[in-house]
């Protein structure tokens, strides 16, 4: 794998990177401008279906299958929304390909666009990216002056227009719903489907909803073609029929008690092992790993013990953590009490949950108190189940909420009971360290 | 033709789009819910209504989802396989009233809703008896004047969001929103812009616990010990259903009643708000008599025997000199027994419709963001500020063949001609019938009789004011403007020694007995042909559609 050459990333660094000129003198916008002579929009569509690319925004959903969900024929408009909203903890994908290398992304959002037939795209970017904002403005400036945006791009019949949209601060305007209300102006409550985005998204238009970095694959897909993609990762796991396969390039980002945090492109199916050695230069200060968050705090915490599963879609739900996620790993030392982790990751959900569903409203706020009261040294051996069984029924998954959020908030208390049981029950007796202060910070 | 399979009880659906909430009720089965109302957008939020749901196949077996659905946003077919006691549904309907409770203050012994609030019922009925909760409840600041109408008590608050779309979606204000996130969120208006719209008060019937409270209403009763009847408000021509709640013959609240055929779910705040005047100590008890020296009260046998006597004395000589005035705010029966009354004497008695108080144009909602009507109507608050204009004036015309009209009248007041005049009244104050310019013309006649609630410019020129019963103290019909005719049911009493205008007319006719409005409605149904659909005595939950004018 020390052979691996970065696609995703490749430019990232040069001194040129950002704008036009760099851009093209590394060969960009060739594929788009040949694939929109050569190619029709479901040619575009079948590739991206066949190389088996699964979206990167956290759900892991196969995008090509995702964009034959639009009505046929539809007279439009059709819309791409680009969700940049970037808003799990600790996951910077995005933010680097959009301030380093803007224009791979806006070359796959066109070639996106040509296959959804779509002639407008929102590039939804999270409110603290203000230099990502600007740089992506600078670069769709750019593409519009170089006649690559606008009406009849490259003198095809194709014509696009995007717009930057600054998001609205809240981690609930990454999901793809909320995102779309909170594109219409109103506040990020995300809706129930069916009807999904797909059939009536933005502005009750059918819409597709990517993330950057997905969009990113969609380039070197169609450039380099299907065989190359599928020829990076891992094939569907035969003991999980459900799973389907984990192919291409992922930027993995790497947080928390390490030596060397920051991004890294691996191949799919990189072990959360090999990530922390090799690629974040080993746990600091000498210590050891006490466990991980494996893909942005929504998917659950894993064990050291647990470093050897591979990071594809498949891996993290082999140790009964909830997924991929965004593959932002966060590691924290032994030196770490689990329930200040457990605390800082409620604290986030309970701030975040938009409040619309019962469950996830009071289940996130009840939770954090819980544990926050734990912290104080005030917690009873039955609020641990209780903190397990609010944890089991909030989500999609048991059916009882609108978003995947409250699925999120869920995992990391049920992961953290269950595989670190010991030290909570230890915890109860004990209460906090000697000499610790507490910062108390409520999540309001 | 569908069938849906309820807890094991079949239902007939029709060719109905229903959901499960829906089709459970028509079963007879409650599936619990907050956030879902047949009049708003659906947004399956609150969880309340969690079932299973599954389908039966054409083999007779049955598969079901493998996790609970929210039943208002699941739609049921032909087929379709609806179960609320399966431990999972059971099980996350307690986990919801749990959460609910969570950070809900439990002051019901001094919560206005107590007695009718959901969240009562539902736990009572589908929760547990004891919280788990041993954490501080959030507090956040109450907000007593959302409104001029509406207080807010933001700890009572489930956050289903039916207030904040019936703003957005029947009224269109878009007063309320949500302000916060997570268990902070709490409903709130923009600073300056308050709960203010003649809907306002609709948030209140909608809230589901006591977070809204109308402040008429606030304190004033224990909702238990209210008497509820049907009836219909008086206060325009839409003719709203309502509820009359009524203790110890003392009105204290009016609510909608649902009705498809008249409003839809809601009403306006003025006519909410119109029974203030039944209760005004302003109105006549005893009929008064104006004598040189003064009004007296008299008795109302005595006022009963005056005005006949001044009738039959004008009658004989010219009936073309006496004059009925049939206001648009009788009851269809009290209209017919006055009119068959001024018949019975002489056929040639002039019987006019009294005046119809128009304020602007009709007031539809929802509004636009600029305040301007918009598109697909939802709700209509009328011009015509009288319930029984159509009811009134079919039965004139039955009996008068050459119309004549209020005007005319003026004119033969004025001409001096006019010998005697019974008016009857029952106008709002807030939209009086009579200018002074016309009371003062009507006085000219020499026999002046004013049926009337309240003092007006015309009872003060009256040679007789005989007192009025409200609308929430008889029985009786009124069609409304598209000819609906509903029938209401005596809320209360009348004040003590009072009668009611419709006995005061059975007396005028010498009819023995009291008012039995159905067996009014049933000689009016069979005599007017406008009226025909009323020969069945009952107009029933809705009402029936009548022919009667337009
Ligand atoms: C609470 C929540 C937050 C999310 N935040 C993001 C986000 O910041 N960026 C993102 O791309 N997807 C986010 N998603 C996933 C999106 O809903 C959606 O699946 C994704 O944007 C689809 O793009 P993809 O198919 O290219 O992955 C979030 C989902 C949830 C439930
Ligand atoms: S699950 Fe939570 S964040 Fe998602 S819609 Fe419901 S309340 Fe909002
Ligand atoms: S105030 Fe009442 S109606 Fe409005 S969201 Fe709260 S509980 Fe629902
Ligand atoms: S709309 Fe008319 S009938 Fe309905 S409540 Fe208002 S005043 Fe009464
Ligand atoms: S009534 Fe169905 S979720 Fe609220």
């Amino acid at each position: 794998m020390a052979t691996y050459e970065p696609v995703l990333l490749r430019r990232i660094g040069r001194p040129e990177c950002q704008g036009i000129e760099g851009y093209r003198a590394d060969g960009g916008y060739k594929t788009l401008e040949r694939v929109l002579k050569e190619l029709t929009s479901e040619q575009v569509t079948n590739q991206v279906k066949d190389s088996g690319l699964r979206g990167r925004g956290g759900a892991g959903f196969p995008t090509g299958l995702k964009w034959t969900f639009l009505p046929k024929g539809h007279p439009g408009p059709i819309y791409l929304c680009v969700n940049c909203d970037e808003s799990e903890p600790c996951t910077f994908n995005n933010r680097v390909l959009v301030e380093k290398d803007p224009h791979q992304v806006l070359e796959g959002i066109i070639l996106a666009s040509y296959a959804i037939r779509a002639t407008t795209a929102y590039f939804y970017i999270r409110y603290e990216y203000g230099h990502g904002m600007r740089q992506m403005q600078k670069a769709i400036d750019e593409a519009y002056s170089a006649g690559l945006l606008g009406k009849n791009i490259l003198g095809t019949t194709f014509s696009l227009d995007v717009f930057v949209h600054r998001g609205a601060a809240a981690y609930i305007c990454g999901e793809e719903t909320g995102l779309i209300e909170s594109l219409e102006g109103k506040r990020a409550w995300p809706r129930i489907k069916p009807p999904f985005p797909a059939i009536e998204g933005a502005f009750r238009k059918p819409t597709i909803v990517n993330n950057p970095e997905t969009l990113a694959n969609v380039v070197h897909i169609m450039e380099r073609g299907v065989d190359w993609f599928k020829s990076i990762g891992v094939p569907p796991d035969p003991k999980n029929p459900r799973d389907a396969g984990s192919y291409g390039p992922k930027l993995y980002c790497i947080s928390g008690h390490v030596n060397k945090p920051g991004i890294v492109e691996l191949p799919m199916g990189v072990t959360l092992r090999e990530l922390v050695e090799k690629h974040g230069g080993g746990v600091w200060k000498g210590r050891k790993a006490k466990g991980a968050i494996p893909g942005g705090n929504s998917m659950g915490i894993i064990p050291e013990s647990e470093f050897d599963i591979p990071l594809d879609f498949n891996g993290p739900g082999t140790v009964k953590a909830l997924g991929l996620g965004t593959a932002a790993v966060t590691i924290f030392d032994d030196q770490t009490s689990i329930v200040d982790v457990l605390h800082n990751l409620c604290r986030f959900f309970a701030h975040e949950s938009c409040g619309q569903c019962t469950p996830c409203r009071e289940g996130t706020g009840w939770m954090l108190k819980i544990v926050e009261r734990i912290r104080r040294g005030q917690g009873r051996r039955e609020d641990l189940d209780i903190l397990e069984e609010v944890a089991d029924r909030i989500g999609i998954m048991p059916g009882t909420t609108i978003c995947g959020l409250a699925d999120g908030a869920g995992w990391p208390v049920k992961t953290a009971i269950r595989k670190f049981r010991p030290e909570f029950e230890s915890y109860l007796k004990t209460g906090p360290r000697q000499g610790v202060r507490l910062q108390m910070a409520q999540a309001h | 033709m569908a069938t849906v399979l309820v807890n094991d009880i079949s239902v007939d659906i029709g060719d109905e789009k229903l959901n499960c909430v829906q089709a459970a009720q028509r079963a007879g089965v409650t599936i619990p819910h907050y956030c879902w109302h047949p009049a708003l957008s659906v947004v399956a939020s609150c969880r309340m209504c969690l079932v299973m749901v599954g389908e039966k196949k054409t083999d007779g077996s049955i598969a079901m989802q493998p996790k609970v659905v929210p039943g208002c946003q699941t739609p049921v077919k032909d087929g379709t396989v609806i179960q609320t006691m399966d431990p999972r549904a059971t099980t996350a309907q307690k986990a919801t009233l749990e959460n609910l409770l969570l950070n809900h203050p439990l002051d019901c012994p001094v919560c206005d809703k107590a007695g009718e609030c959901l969240l009562q019922d539902y736990s009572f009925k589908f929760g547990n008896a004891s919280s788990r909760m041993v954490d501080e409840k959030n507090t956040p600041p109450n907000k007593p004047d959302i409104g001029p109408n509406v207080s807010l008590f933001t700890d009572r608050c489930i956050m289903c969001s039916r207030c904040v779309r019936f703003t957005r979606e029947v009224a269109g204000t878009a007063e309320l929103h949500v302000v916060q996130r997570g268990n902070h969120s709490e409903i709130d208006v923009f600073p300056g812009h308050p709960l203010d719209n003649k809907l306002a008060t609709n948030v209140v019937d909608l809230c589901p616990v006591g977070a809204l409270a109308s402040k008429d209403f606030l304190y004033k009763q224990r909702v238990w010990n209210l008497k509820t009847v049907n009836s219909v408000c008086t206060g325009c021509s839409t003719g709203c259903s309502i509820h009359l709640d009524t203790n110890k013959d003392v009105v204290y609240r009016l609510r909608p009643r649902f009705n498809p055929r008249a409003q839809g779910h809601f009403m306006c705040d003025e006519g909410r708000l119109g029974y203030q005047q039944v209760n005004s100590s302003q109105r006549f008890r005893k009929p008064l008599e104006r004598r040189e020296s003064g009004t007296k009260p008299i008795e109302w046998s005595a006022a009963v025997a005056s005005v006949d006597r001044a009738f039959r004395e004008v009658a004989g000589v010219d009936a073309g000199n006496a004059w009925f005035v049939l206001s648009p705010f009788l009851t269809l029966e009290e209209a017919w027994l006055l009119a068959s009354y001024a018949r019975s004497v002489s056929p040639f008695v002039r019987i006019v419709s009294g005046p119809v108080t128009r304020v602007g144009d009709d007031d539809t909602y929802p509004k636009d963001r600029k305040g301007r009507p918009a598109a697909n109507v939802k709700f209509t608050i009328r011009a015509e500020k009288c319930p029984n204009r159509r009811g009134v004036e079919a039965i004139v015309s039955h009996f008068q063949k050459t119309v004549v009209s209020f005007n005319d009248l003026l004119q033969a007041c004025d001409a001096g001609s006019a010998r005697f005049v019974y008016v009857t009244g029952g106008y709002s104050s807030a939209h009086p019938g009579f200018r002074v310019e016309d009371a003062d013309k009507l006085a000219k006649a020499p026999h002046l009789v004013v049926h009337d609630l309240m003092p007006s410019a015309l009872t003060d020129r009256a040679n007789l004011v005989i007192p009025s019963a409200a609308f929430s103290e008889k029985e009786g019909t009124y069609v409304n403007h598209a000819g609906l005719a509903q029938s209401t049911v005596a809320g209360c009493v009348p004040l003590r020694g009072m009668r009611t205008d419709g006995q005061v007319f059975l007396d005028l006719l010498g009819r023995k007995g009291l008012v039995r409005a159905e067996e009014i409605r049933k000689e009016i149904g069979k005599t007017v042909s406008a009226l025909a659909a009323l020969a069945q005595g009952s107009t029933g939950e809705f009402g029936v559609f009548t022919g009667s004018g337009s």
